[in-house]
């Protein structure tokens, strides 16, 4: 954290100021009360607070003041080609104030070739310079190679990042098999770090784009009919599954359809540490653009996993978000010009995936959730603030109203409508996804730590002032129940004394003999001897079942007693 | 084969077919039911068999048996002859036989070989599935030559065993596009394998090695991982489906879920998932807790077996096999210090008829048709030898079960036909046994004694295209096809590559095999007709009111029409 020092100093020591008259929301319940914010940090929060002459004083008026949006999933500096997106941390933080997110966690994205480390310094360095408000890094393993570990451990241990991403989908790219998946699993379990998957089955989706372009199919909508949702559920509960055989918490980045976050739902019922976060565009849109006639308008809407073509999919992705089946909203902010977007205007695979979502996050979650009833301000706070810093391990600093907090506070408007434009949005590029939503809720006035950087509509921010938030391993919030599940699902063996019966001779040449199930595993290392006890043999060749008389037999005899085999159609 | 004189009358039964019963008499002759009704005229000094009081079934069909599975080059104890003497035992009147070609073995040598196997030891009638293990390109010749040539309509492929049967994801997708336009059933055997690997690694290391760690390394997680997976590789090739061995509640429910979204696909829970209990793994007794030992396992679970009759009753699941593929004791033990290296599989090919009886009818989850459906109909159906099997009809081959609901056995490795020293159902009251058996017109058990003749079995070749499946298929092949939006040229600015593309490694243009305009015919470019237009009009299917602003340049902000107007947002929660 070398670059930390040099610059929590200069701008912001001084800063005071006084919010009087708001309704402070958190995600458990909500209050009238003043805020004193001192030093970037919330100092005091009550009624008649007794506090430095000269203050500046900002009136709420019984609006709400809300912890400041934490965007959990943003590519600001996402290469490909060559090029990079054209919202840098400078300008993509400034969109990200401006609609009330207060912070951002980004990917790092390191090309194959180059090392977990560099690339996350490369990030670092980039973020501390361009990048407005405070934010963290997650990062993509997008191969896994040897050496890793050791970078992984660093990471861990002394650079801050919790969570990483692995991806299931860009095959012969990124992609990594279920073996690696669940050996990385395992690692980054043992590291306390939060998984992050992205869910897509990438040999269907090679084979799928193969087939497409083959029948002539080049444009836009060929990346939707080349992964449909089912892939993506798909890829979704295979990841559950390699999970919940590690007991190890799996985080699935960008739920866009409904099938996959049914999967998400139905997989927490049962047990597995699961979370979803469906992102602005999923939320806020859908799929149905990818026909348009507008070349460019569709290429907008170009990411991964595609936004789905059935328009009842918004609904249903705030409806789970609501009821807590889906806990966090990112973006996935990543947005290609359109020039950028052309370089696959011949072929849809090669157009760069990203869109928008930024700087309409809080918004649209307000405006479908919110305004339609689905949730209540608490909720809100939770999906787009408060569950974020628990899962990645910054709260309570970052994501509640509370003394001590760091002083990132948004003071929001129900009443407002905006209707999200490309003319007037913050974002560098031409298109916007969410054009011409009209939207309810915005944000009055943001408080960066502890000083304004947007009210009346105007920004005032410094290129560079955001920190980077180091985030420690083993989040509470997800690794309590892991650490007791470890403990109470240990595995034993049977303890028997050593079968002593005859043994089939195999021949000798078992070459052509393939099935052989002895290259199943790797021989076992440190595999005791069973004991052979010659006393107490329980094998017996006769029919005769030695241990019938054990309880565990009986107390699953098959036959059912009579009369009570009552549940005939009970399928449950 | 058969002496024209094999004539037999079975008089006063109540006929079960899967969708009606009624009492008539059958007269059976040159291995065909030649007249039902009653007061039949026939010849002089025919055999009758008196029916009363009992069902005349159509003789099972057992979709699924391995009896000559070689494993680490012993056969398994259970041949040609000796299984299918059991099978008739049992109720069972023909077969449909994996063939697991070894490595080196093309598919069609394999056939051959089992042909030739089968041919001179099988007591019933048989049919083959061919597994497909190691998929490469050159194979598409051999399914071809074994579809058209050789009468197999089923090919199974392996989604665990890594690195030796396993298929990855994309072969999977190719095999099903080339069964699908064979007209083919696809099988899979389904179990995530590298999970099932890493498991295996796991629990050695921790020093779990007997039969426990075979389940403890399969959890049914696995196995609906896996279900999940082929059904959605089967969707988007379009091709039929057919999971066997459905052994745990998971995979059970997560077919029939994919089932009422409109999947083609069947699943086959097989005698041991249907009637015997995986606590047994924990046995004390090593020798015992090995003869369970099965792919995917029997779920420790104890409700699974009510479970799995549950959705069989209800036609969520289709058809019952057994997977019968046995190893004596001392084959087993071949693992006895490494659970991963006992051979796998069950006895059931007896027991299945009897079984299912038990915990489908005698509990009341199912009349006698649907007995007569999940075990024999419905396999004629999806296999197609169906209305020559699975049938009590005129001109039906001769295979018929006289059963007898009222009559008790139990099952007891002491008196079952089989070579092996233990019986997973050991114990098992059924309440219901066939008392005689026919099969090709001969009485082969009766009053609990057989009388079979090896060699005696027929090849039932199997034509592609069944009805039953492929129809839907059809229909679904030509909605199927997708279109293109026509646009005119995009003729803005491109943003330059860089040609250096070495250092530039996430280079997307190689995520697809280069189909180098194989038929991707270049866009045609009409210059006074481009659907391109920079000012912002929406368009595609997007309705609603267009804002398209004229002129303006090409930094098109175009309008989205706005979707969400405020009278359109009262539906809260509606999912």
């Amino acid at each position: 954290m070398s670059y930390q020092g040099k610059k929590s100093i200069p701008h912001i020591t001084s800063d005071r100021l006084l919010i009087k008259g708001g309704r402070i929301i958190n995600d458990d319940h909500s209050f009238y009360a003043d805020i004193y914010l001192e030093d970037g940090l919330i100092k005091q929060i009550g009624e008649n607070l007794i506090v430095p002459g000269g203050v500046k004083t900002i009136e709420a008026n019984g609006r709400m003041v809300i912890p400041g949006g934490i965007d959990v999933n943003t590519y600001l500096q996402k290469p490909y080609q060559g090029m990079t997106a054209v919202d840098d941390f400078y300008q993509g933080t400034k969109a990200a104030l401006a609609g009330g997110t207060t912070m951002i966690i980004d990917h790092v994205f390191p090309e194959p070739g180059s090392s977990l480390l560099t690339s996350f310094e490369k990030w670092h360095e980039a973020a501390d310079t361009k990048s407005c408000c405070d934010y963290s890094l997650h990062v993509d393993i997008t191969s896994w190679y040897d050496g890793i570990r050791e970078e992984l451990e660093i990471l861990v241990q002394d650079k801050g990042v919790n969570s990483f991403q692995v991806y299931m989908a860009y095959k012969d790219l990124y992609q990594m098999s279920d073996s690696q998946l669940y050996e990385a699993f395992t690692f980054l379990k043992s590291l306390g770090a939060v998984i992050l998957v992205h869910a897509e089955n990438g040999d269907l989706i090679a084979q799928e784009q193969k087939r497409i372009l083959e029948m002539g199919i080049t444009g836009p909508e060929g990346h939707a009919l080349s992964r449909p949702e089912e892939l993506e559920a798909e890829a979704v509960f295979r990841a559950i599954t390699i999970a919940s055989r590690i007991n190890c918490p799996v985080y699935i980045t960008k739920v866009m359809s409904k099938s996959a976050a049914d999967i998400i739902a139905l997989a927490r019922k049962k047990g597995p540490l699961v979370f979803g976060e469906p992102i602005t565009a999923s939320l806020g849109t859908d799929g149905t653009h990818y026909w348009s006639k507008n070349w460019a308008k569709a290429a907008a809407f170009v990411t991964s996993p595609p936004l789905s073509p059935d328009p009842t999919t918004p609904d249903h992705l705030n409806s789970l978000l609501a009821c807590g089946d889906l806990q966090v909203t990112g973006s996935g902010h990543c947005p290609y010009s359109t020039a950028q977007k052309a370089i696959g205007k011949d072929n849809f695979t090669m157009i760069p995936e990203g869109v928008n979502g930024i700087e309409e996050r809080m918004t649209v979650v307000w405006d479908k959730a919110v305004a339609t009833g689905k949730m209540d301000e608490s909720q809100f706070v939770a999906v787009t603030s408060t569950n974020a810093a628990k899962i990645f391990n910054l709260y309570p600093r970052k994501g509640r109203i509370a003394v001590g907090s760091d002083a990132d506070v948004v003071i929001w408007d129900p009443d407002k409508v905006k209707t999200i434009t490309a003319k007037s949005h913050k974002s560098a590029i031409e298109y916007n996804i969410f054009e011409g939503m009209e939207c309810h809720g915005a944000p009055l006035v943001v408080i960066s730590q502890g000083k304004i950087v947007f009210e009346d509509g105007n920004l005032h921010v410094n290129k560079g002032m955001g920190r980077f938030i180091p985030r420690k391993p083993f989040p509470e919030y997800l690794y309590q129940r892991i650490k007791i599940r470890n403990k109470v699902g240990g595995l034993q063996g049977v303890s028997r004394g050593m079968y002593d019966g005859p043994v089939y001779e195999i021949p000798a040449t078992p070459k052509y003999a393939t099935p052989a199930p002895s290259t199943k595993s790797s021989p076992a290392k440190n595999q005791p001897p069973p004991i052979r006890n010659l006393h107490q043999s329980n094998f017996s060749l006769s029919g005769a079942q030695i241990d019938d008389n054990n309880p565990r037999r009986t107390g699953h005899r098959i036959v059912a007693p009579p009369g009570g085999r009552s549940n005939i159609t009970s399928l449950g | 084969i058969l002496s024209p004189g094999d004539r037999l009358l079975i008089k006063g039964g109540k006929i079960v077919n899967d969708d009606q019963s009624f009492y008539a008499d059958i007269y059976v002759e040159d291995g065909l039911i030649k007249q039902i009704g009653e007061n039949l005229i026939v010849p002089g000094g025919v055999k009758t068999i008196d029916a009363y009081s009992q069902l005349v079934v159509p003789g099972g069909i057992d979709v699924h048996t391995r009896l000559r599975v070689p494993v680490l080059g012993m056969s398994s104890a259970d041949g040609f002859y000796h299984g299918t003497r059991a099978a008739l035992a049992g109720g069972t009147t023909m077969i449909i036989d994996h063939v697991c070609p070894d490595a080196g073995t093309s598919l069609l040598a394999a056939y051959e070989q089992w042909r030739g196997a089968a041919d001179s030891q099988a007591c019933c009638d048989y049919s083959l599935h061919i597994d497909i293990p190691r998929w490469h390109e050159s194979l598409k010749e051999e399914l071809e030559a074994l579809v058209k040539d050789k009468g197999v309509n089923s090919f199974l492929v392996f989604m665990a065993y890594k690195d030796k049967l396993q298929c990855s994801d994309a072969q999977m997708y190719e095999i099903f596009c080339i069964l699908r336009d064979l007209g083919a059933i696809a099988q899979v055997h389904a179990e995530n394998g590298d999970i099932i690997d890493e498991e295996q690694k796991r629990l050695l290391e921790l020093g779990v090695t007997g039969p426990e760690g075979h389940v403890l390394s399969r959890p049914e997680e696995v196995e609906a991982e896996a279900v999940y997976r082929a059904i959605t590789i089967a969707k988007q090739a379009n091709c039929p489906l057919y999971v066997t061995k459905i052994m745990s509640r998971g995979a059970a429910d997560i077919l029939a879920q994919a089932k009422r979204k409109g999947t083609v696909v069947y699943g086959e829970p097989i005698t041991a998932s249907l009637g015997a209990d995986g606590s047994h793994y924990w046995s004390k007794n090593w020798a015992k807790a090995a003869a369970f030992v099965t792919s995917p396992p029997i779920s420790p679970d104890p409700t699974t077996p009510d479970h799995l009759t549950s959705l069989l009753s209800c036609g969520d699941l289709q058809v019952a096999g057994s997977a019968h593929c046995t190893f004596t004791t001392a084959q087993k033990a071949v693992g006895k210090d490494n659970f991963t290296l006992i051979p796998e599989g069950t006895n059931g090919i007896e027991e299945r008829m009897a079984i299912i009886w038990e915990k489908c009818v005698v509990s009341g989850k199912m009349d006698e048709n649907d007995f007569v459906a999940v075990t024999s109909t419905n396999a004629a159906k999806i296999f197609n030898c169906y209305p020559r099997k699975g049938r009590v009809a005129v001109g039906a081959d001769a295979d018929l079960v006289l059963w007898n609901p009222k009559a008790t056995k139990i099952i007891s490795a002491k008196t079952h036909n089989l070579n092996v020293e233990y019986n997973i159902f050991e114990g098992t009251e059924c309440h219901g046994v066939p008392t005689v058996v026919i099969s090709q017109g001969k009485v082969v058990v009766e009053d609990g004694n057989l009388c079979v003749t090896q060699g005696s079995g027929r090849f039932i070749p199997r034509k592609t295209f069944p009805d039953f499946v492929y129809k839907r298929i059809k229909a679904r092949n030509r909605l199927a096809e997708v279109h293109g939006v026509p646009r005119g040229l995009y003729d803005g600015p491109v943003h330059d590559v860089l040609t250096s593309a070495k250092a530039v490694a996430p280079a997307p243009a190689s995520r697809i095999a280069p189909c180098t305009g194989k038929a991707q015919a270049p866009p045609v470019r009409n210059l006074h007709q481009s659907g391109f237009s920079l000012s912002g009009r929406p368009g595609g299917p997007l309705k609603g009111g267009g804002c398209g602003r004229q002129g303006s340049c090409f930094v098109s902000q175009a309008c989205v029409s706005g979707r969400a107007k405020p009278g359109n947002r009262n539906v809260v929660f509606a999912q």
